[in-house]
């Protein structure tokens, strides 16, 4: 089997706050192989996002810890670099971009100048050269003019628009991985088909891999070749796209699942809904997290954290009922 | 005769007073939309941001003061309800009563609520400003209400930020239903909620609309969900009404090249069905409301436009019976 | 409605924590704050009951000594005496309570009108809101010194005229930041959800603006009562402050200020009790504002 790019082994990140630990990531493992699009779907509170950030290193640290875990890429664990090795992965090898992208973006620089310190930081050219190979990636992205557009501030764009730039930035150097952090949550569902068709082209161009997270399952199945499903700190079900969606083994994806109104279906009187609240994650309670919600609980959910079920195709799903059925 | 009738309904802002360069720019958020909703029944009103969907809501609402057009509410004209004081317009007091049959169900939970009361107070201040109720009274209402839509009335003297998003949402249509009123206007009441809470919050707007017999104008911009209880559909883009149809006649058939892209952007939680479908893109972003396109609004992203969409305007047609479209190609 | 609920005894209710109640207990877990309100609060107890207390110690703060003169510290006066004899100790507590009452009184003036007006003016909006900003404007244009100057001549130099007149120039800050947070507020949806409902507009500035803007306000008259002690104590400087022999701390600073050389603890001690005043006031007003963030809720 290859090497993946990148493989995250028990990763935790736990908060100190007043009100005690949060864990906001508490045992999270996945690899991904090169060229292939991993979707981390979950709700808020799920850990998704910070999973993400601290693979980066950009969780503040004080007050965020993290007791275990490595990320391993390149052959080296991302979590033990200093700060400043850390700017040598992040942009270049590694690029992330987020959901809100006028905060993003300084609105005080121009495009230009956002777009060609990437370059000036990482590759050591200068502004001009930068300039040229920033306009071809804008023309990339499919920003009409670029010449003339990237002088422009970022408040001059739209927000699709705007989410393109944000990926020019990202893609300068041609990373190896991207991720995505709900990258058209804020943005109309006519662009979002447009953005995140951009993301496929581009993926398959420069031959990168891409982490999507997001909470809507029909990006997901759209655009992922497998998905990993979170629930308060923990992957509660992994495996690839199509068997996920298919017979999703674990009772939280199939809620999900159940419960979003679909165009495709014919309508029913009432949707399916998952009982309760999504948890406290300063209070979790005892054995699996989910099972205060979950319709097929048993005693032993109540008490003890599932072990993960394999199942033959590489799917796998943490649950005691899984396992009874496996 | 139905319950809300909207003719011609405009709602025009203007942005900064030029002094000196003439006249000053007008957002026209709503520019001109008709349409009626009978007792009972549920319209969904979709469209991307900026079409002006959450504007129309308000104006109807008279939250807003509409710049022209009618309201008719119950056979009776609400735009003609307004009165000037102090350089400004202020409801009548017939308007002011007549209102409390029209609610409002915000998108936000969080700043929908105000964070200095309690709940108690927040769901009673309706009661508080219409009914004589008080002290025992009061609270029995207030607790009554906060049962119907699946709370634990123990919890009412809590504060909004001891809630979670779904359960502050819930105190939001606590809070529309304490008038009993014969109108909702759901503003984007879930959009802001976790997924698996939204499928939640849509049961509960299902079941008191039968229990209180509601009639509802539903707005958002996800069609899904819209469809989802909706009876009939509103499709709106850049201040204009595209088309309405009913619900499943609307996704069988739409006709609107505006309509189709829409649809066929949504994603479908179908891995297969979702690899093998021809999704129409649309080329470029919605313009300004400031300075719409001429003729057709929608001809600068249109896949099959032609020569006459960009100078005429198409009216609003009936083709089929309860389906009308706004295009010069159907 | 129907009949079927039940009623719940108000003591089966769950009480909940307002905001007030976590701002409070965030502004405990802050160790400065907590020090320095001590302070005002040790310094205020000292200056309301002080004065009982020495008097029935049999001093107060004009009987003079012309034979006994300026004397630095003794166990018999605390502080030393000043000139005339008179103690400075009992002089200081006095002063402080003259400070402290025109700093709080003024400030409690400013803060009532200034709010009254920005929230009214934030929330009328339109052409009264335009027009009463531009008051707020011409008077803030005028120099303020000169205005509290001429009414205090005017009116005289009594107790209460002088906070007065220090309250009503100072409004218009308040007025223009409460307006601020009033526009802002006005937007809010839950603002809306209340007109919505039919509430008049009374009970909307009433119940729902002023509430959400106290914040500010108390953070903005922390720190506005050491700006008006400051300027009670400028007045005395000019000659303009309380009526002698009523004394000020800025009465006693500016005296001790002209014979620091000769007679330093008559500007050592007021200087130092006005100094930790204001400060802690300061450092109060800044643990108030990181409590009462709206970041954390």
């Amino acid at each position: 089997m290859t090497q993946p790019l990148i493989s995250i082994r028990e990763l935790h990140t736990h908060f100190r706050t007043d009100d005690g630990i949060v864990k906001a990531v508490d045992g999270v493992s996945f690899d991904i192989a090169a060229g292939e699009t991993l979707g981390i779907v979950g709700e808020s509170g799920s850990g998704k996002s910070v999973t993400c950030l601290s693979m980066l290193g950009l969780v503040p640290s004080p007050p965020a810890f993290f007791p275990r875990g490595e990320v391993l890429f390149d052959g080296l664990d991302l979590l033990q670099l200093r700060e400043q090795e850390l700017k040598d992965v992040r942009g270049d090898k590694i690029a992330m971009i987020f959901q809100d992208s006028m905060t993003s973006l300084n609105p005080y620089l121009t495009v230009e100048r956002q777009l060609t310190e990437v370059l000036e930081i990482h590759r050591g050219i200068s502004r001009r050269e930068a300039r040229a190979q920033c306009i071809e990636m804008l023309e990339m992205v499919g920003i009409p003019s670029p010449e003339k557009r990237i002088d422009q501030y970022p408040h001059e764009y739209s927000g699709g628009m705007r989410q393109r730039v944000m990926i020019a930035m990202a893609l300068l150097c041609k990373p190896r991985l991207l991720i995505a952090d709900e990258p058209t949550t804020a943005l109309d569902v006519t662009i979002q088909a447009q953005i995140l068709e951009l993301i496929d082209e581009l993926k398959r161009e420069l031959n990168m891999s891409v982490i999507l997270i997001t909470h809507d399952l029909g990006v997901i199945a759209g655009t992922t070749d497998r998905v990993a499903v979170m629930y308060a700190g923990r992957i509660v079900e992994q495996g690839s796209t199509e068997a996920v969606f298919a017979t999703p083994c674990h009772p939280y994806t199939r809620g999900l699942l159940q419960s979003i109104p679909r165009l495709d279906d014919p309508t029913v009187e009432k949707l399916f809904a998952i009982p309760g609240v999504p948890p406290d994650l300063s209070a979790l309670p005892r054995g699996c997290p989910f099972h205060p919600r979950c319709d097929s609980v048993t005693d032993r959910c109540r008490v003890e954290y599932p072990d993960i079920v394999q199942f033959g195709n590489g799917q796998w799903s943490v649950c005691w009922e899984a396992e009874a059925t496996a | 005769m139905s319950l809300l009738s909207v003719r011609n309904l405009k709602m025009h802002f203007s942005v900064s007073k030029r002094l000196f360069h003439g006249p000053s720019p007008v957002v026209k958020a709503v520019d001109g939309i008709s349409f009626d909703i009978d007792e009972g029944e549920t319209l969904g009103l979709v469209g991307e941001s900026g079409c002006g969907k959450s504007t129309t809501g308000r104006s109807i609402l008279q939250l807003l003061r509409p710049t022209s057009g009618t309201v008719h509410f119950g056979g009776k004209d609400l735009t003609a309800m307004w009165r000037p004081s102090w350089g400004q317009w202020k409801w009548s007091e017939e308007l002011r009563q007549l209102r409390q049959q029209m609610q409002i169900i915000f998108q936000d939970p969080y700043a929908s609520l105000n964070p200095r009361m309690t709940v108690e107070s927040i769901v009673g201040e309706p009661l508080r400003t219409f009914s004589t109720a008080r002290g025992g009274e009061l609270r029995r209402q207030v607790q009554d209400l906060l049962q119907r839509v699946g709370m634990d009335p123990h919890y009412i003297r809590r504060y909004p930020h001891e809630f979670s998003g779904g359960q502050r949402q819930r105190i939001g249509i606590a809070r529309a239903l304490a008038l009993n009123p014969q109108m909702i206007v759901a503003d984007e009441p879930i959009s802001a909620l976790d997924v698996s809470i939204q499928a939640q919050i849509l049961n509960l707007l299902t079941d008191i609309q039968a229990e209180f017999g509601l009639t509802y104008l539903f707005i958002a911009h996800d069609l899904a969900a819209v469809r989802h209880i909706s009876n009939r559909i509103a499709v709106m883009y850049l201040g204009r009404l595209v088309e309405v149809a009913d619900r499943d006649e609307l996704y069988a058939s739409p006709m609107h090249p505006y309509t189709k892209a829409l649809i066929s952007a949504i994603p479908i939680p179908a891995p297969t069905v979702e690899k093998k479908r021809q999704r129409i893109v649309l080329k470029g972003d919605v313009p300004s409301p400031m300075s719409p396109p001429t003729g057709c609004r929608f001809h600068t992203r249109c896949p099959v436009k032609e020569a006459r969409c960009e100078v005429e305007e198409p009216a609003m047609r009936e083709i089929e019976s309860g389906h009308q479209v706004a295009c010069h190609l159907v | 409605m129907s009949t079927s609920a039940q009623n719940l005894e108000p003591r089966e209710l769950i009480e909940g924590t307002s905001l007030w109640q976590d701002a409070w207990k965030r502004l405990r877990k802050n160790r400065m704050a907590l020090i320095c309100g001590y302070i005002v609060t040790g310094i205020i107890l000292s200056c309301v009951v002080g004065p009982f207390l020495m008097a029935l110690w049999g001093y107060d703060y004009q009987s003079q000594n012309l034979e006994y003169g300026a004397h630095s510290p003794s166990l018999t006066h605390w502080f030393g005496t000043d000139f005339f004899g008179r103690d400075l100790f009992t002089r200081v507590l006095y002063g402080g309570r003259v400070s402290l009452l025109v700093g709080f009184l003024a400030a409690v003036v400013s803060a009532t009108i200034g709010t009254l007006y920005g929230a009214v003016s934030g929330f009328a909006g339109g052409r009264v809101d335009a027009i009463m900003m531009r008051i707020v404007d011409v008077l803030y244009a005028l120099p303020y010194m000169f205005l509290v100057i001429i009414l205090v001549t005017i009116f005289g130099r009594r107790l209460e005229l002088v906070f007065i007149a220090l309250g009503f120039v100072g409004w218009l800050m308040t007025a223009r930041i409460v307006r601020g947070q009033v526009l802002s507020l006005k937007q809010q949806e839950f603002i809306q959800a209340a007109r919505s409902v039919g509430v008049s507009d009374t009970a909307i500035v009433l119940r729902h603006l002023i509430p959400n803007t106290l914040g500010p306000i108390i953070i903005y008259f922390t720190l506005t009562v050491p700006s008006m002690i400051l300027q009670e104590a400028f007045l005395s400087f000019l000659g303009l402050g309380v009526q002698e022999p009523l004394p000020s701390l800025g009465a006693l600073i500016n005296d001790g200020a002209n014979q620091m050389v000769v007679f330093w603890w008559q500007l050592v001690f007021p200087g130092t009790v006005m100094a930790l005043l204001l400060f802690s006031l300061n450092f109060l007003g800044d643990g108030l504002r990181d409590a009462l963030d709206p970041k954390m809720k």
